[in-house]
């Protein structure tokens, strides 16, 4: 644990000092407005997604759930995808990261919805598929619909997660949904705990397995549904980020969740980081989008812990 | 104390329970046996306050093993024993080592779950319910996965165990082992108790919920059929 908030440290010192292609120490202003709140949201934003997916992981008892998985993040992006739209932010600056949290609060106000009173796993997980499968539909339908290319290369380019150009206002958006959140998740632990030896013993154990249940959902709806109203599509982070650290910290579910949050931040950041020097290396126009590096690194990454852990 | 009266369960369109009242009573180990589907498992749920619309009992006084239990992580066994003490909020040593010694699983609290045998396993899993120190104990198929001589060890452990005051129920297919290790034989059949007997007169009793004849040489027993 303790190096891990280490590497976190270092990781976010290093974040000041590089900045989109460029290295060095910049000037004051540079390094409050671009690189400071660009280095707090991936802190924020990936500790949310590792700390939502240790989460969800232990509370479905499935090692293959994401953030994504509850449909709040698809939502965030419909959010998004509706501000770009009718083009809201020339009116209005702050209407996209808005448009996202909007999104995601419809998202998890309708997962809970459908997910019924007497909260279970697999119902969780169904209201999640049809929450995504709806969100989807409709950014498909407002891609299909764009009034003009530009609509439909901002909402396309969104939609794959980045961290760039954002100010603290977004970081004053974010945060504080993330941190409740946080906070909400990070309570759960005995509940997880007793939920790896299934509902029936969970229950009997005198955990309140609907409750539990609800509250990881909503937690994950603050801190995932805000992460992706200012940050888009970043996938991966929530699902390997807990897998990295079973080998280190063990497999009991209360035990990774604090984890979880430092690694996901650090994770972020370094993914950042390398956005950020890939136009320095490799022959490239732009800096490739941080969700589509999440993604590149976390597949194989992914494959190779779940190859080693099951036999 | 614990209990059921004239309970009658459905789940669907079928009625698993018909009109069934039953008690754990302290300081004895009841065996709950019958055919497939006569309802043993849901008769144990209902005493674990786990079907709907039932009342769900004090956790730190009622502890229940599930018949198909199992851990979803590799939490190792020490971990997995001292989720027993969940109820009570505390991380109370001595209880949860007493209860790995008492299920031989003592020497594999550092092993993971998932890396043991599935009766070392079963055995864990036993042990965690025990570290609740309920006073009513809920055991489905306790001995399942396990060797004779495992199971023997186990039943005697639980007889033991009642002896000390507490209330416990198994649901056992081994019929041998209800005989020799319980206090009190429930026989279950199609949702109803059929017959509630000291265990050394049940044998009748479950020869007919099972359509078997019995015999008694050497030993009272179950024979093949006919």
């Amino acid at each position: 644990m303790r190096w891990l908030v280490m590497a976190l440290l270092a990781a976010a010192a290093v974040s000041l000092l590089v900045g989109d292609g460029v290295l060095g120490v910049p000037d004051a202003l540079v390094l409050v407005q671009i690189r400071l709140p660009r280095t707090l949201l991936a802190i924020l934003v990936g500790g949310g997604l590792g700390l939502s997916g240790a989460v969800l992981q232990g509370a479905l008892r499935n090692p293959l759930a994401d953030p994504g998985l509850l449909g709040v993040t698809g939502a965030a992006g419909l959010g998004a995808a509706i501000v770009f739209y009718w083009g809201l932010s020339r009116f209005f600056a702050p209407a996209l990261p808005l448009g996202g949290l909007a999104g995601a609060g419809a998202g998890a106000f309708l997962l809970l919805l459908l997910a019924g009173r007497s909260l279970s796993g697999p119902s969780l997980i169904l209201a999640g598929v049809a929450v995504s499968a709806l969100a989807a539909a409709l950014v498909a339908l407002a891609l299909t619909l764009a009034p003009n290319p530009f609509a439909l290369a901002e909402i396309t380019f969104w939609l794959l997660g980045g961290l760039q150009d954002r100010t603290l206002l977004h970081v004053a958006l974010a945060a504080p949904p993330i941190l409740a959140g946080a906070a909400l998740l990070l309570r759960l632990g005995p509940g997880l705990d007793a939920l790896s030896l299934g509902e029936d013993t969970a229950a009997s154990l005198g955990i309140p397995i609907a409750r539990t249940l609800r509250l990881a959902a909503a937690g994950t709806a603050l801190t995932a549904g805000a992460a992706a109203a200012v940050a888009g599509g970043i996938g991966f982070v929530g699902l390997v980020v807990p897998h990295l650290l079973r080998p280190v910290l063990g497999e009991r579910p209360s035990g990774l969740l604090l984890g979880s949050a430092v690694a996901g931040g650090g994770l972020l950041l370094a993914a950042d980081l390398l956005v950020r020097l890939a136009p320095l290396v490799l022959p490239l126009s732009q800096a490739p989008p941080l969700g589509v590096l999440t993604a590149l690194l976390g597949a194989p990454f992914l494959i190779a812990i779940v190859r080693r852990t099951v036999p | 104390m614990t209990g059921v009266s004239h309970a009658t369960v459905s789940l669907g369109r079928r009625v698993v329970l018909h009109d069934v009242s039953f008690t754990p009573r302290p300081g004895q180990l009841a065996a709950v046996c019958g055919p497939n589907g006569a309802g043993k498992t849901t008769l144990l749920r209902a005493l674990a306050g786990l079907l709907p619309h039932a009342g769900a009992p004090d956790p730190r006084r009622v502890a229940y093993l599930p018949q198909d239990a199992r851990c979803a992580w590799g939490l190792t066994v020490r971990q997995v024993v001292a989720l027993g003490r969940i109820p009570h909020g505390d991380a109370a040593e001595e209880p949860v080592v007493q209860a790995m010694r008492a299920c031989g699983v003592l020497s594999l609290r550092d092993a993971r779950i998932d890396r043991i045998s599935g009766g070392e396993a079963r055995r864990a899993l036993l042990a965690r319910a025990l570290a609740t120190e309920p006073e009513v104990l809920l055991l489905d198929e306790p001995t399942a996965d396990l060797d004779p001589a495992a199971a023997h060890a186990i039943m005697g452990l639980l007889r033991a165990t009642a002896e000390a005051g507490r209330g416990v129920v198994v649901v056992l297919h081994a019929v041998d082992l209800a005989i020799r290790y319980a206090h009190r034989v429930v026989v279950m059949r199609a949702g109803r108790i059929a017959a509630d007997l000291p265990a050394c007169q049940a044998l009748p009793a479950l020869a007919e919920a099972f359509g078997l004849p019995f015999g008694a040489d050497p030993q009272p027993r179950l024979l093949p059929p006919a």
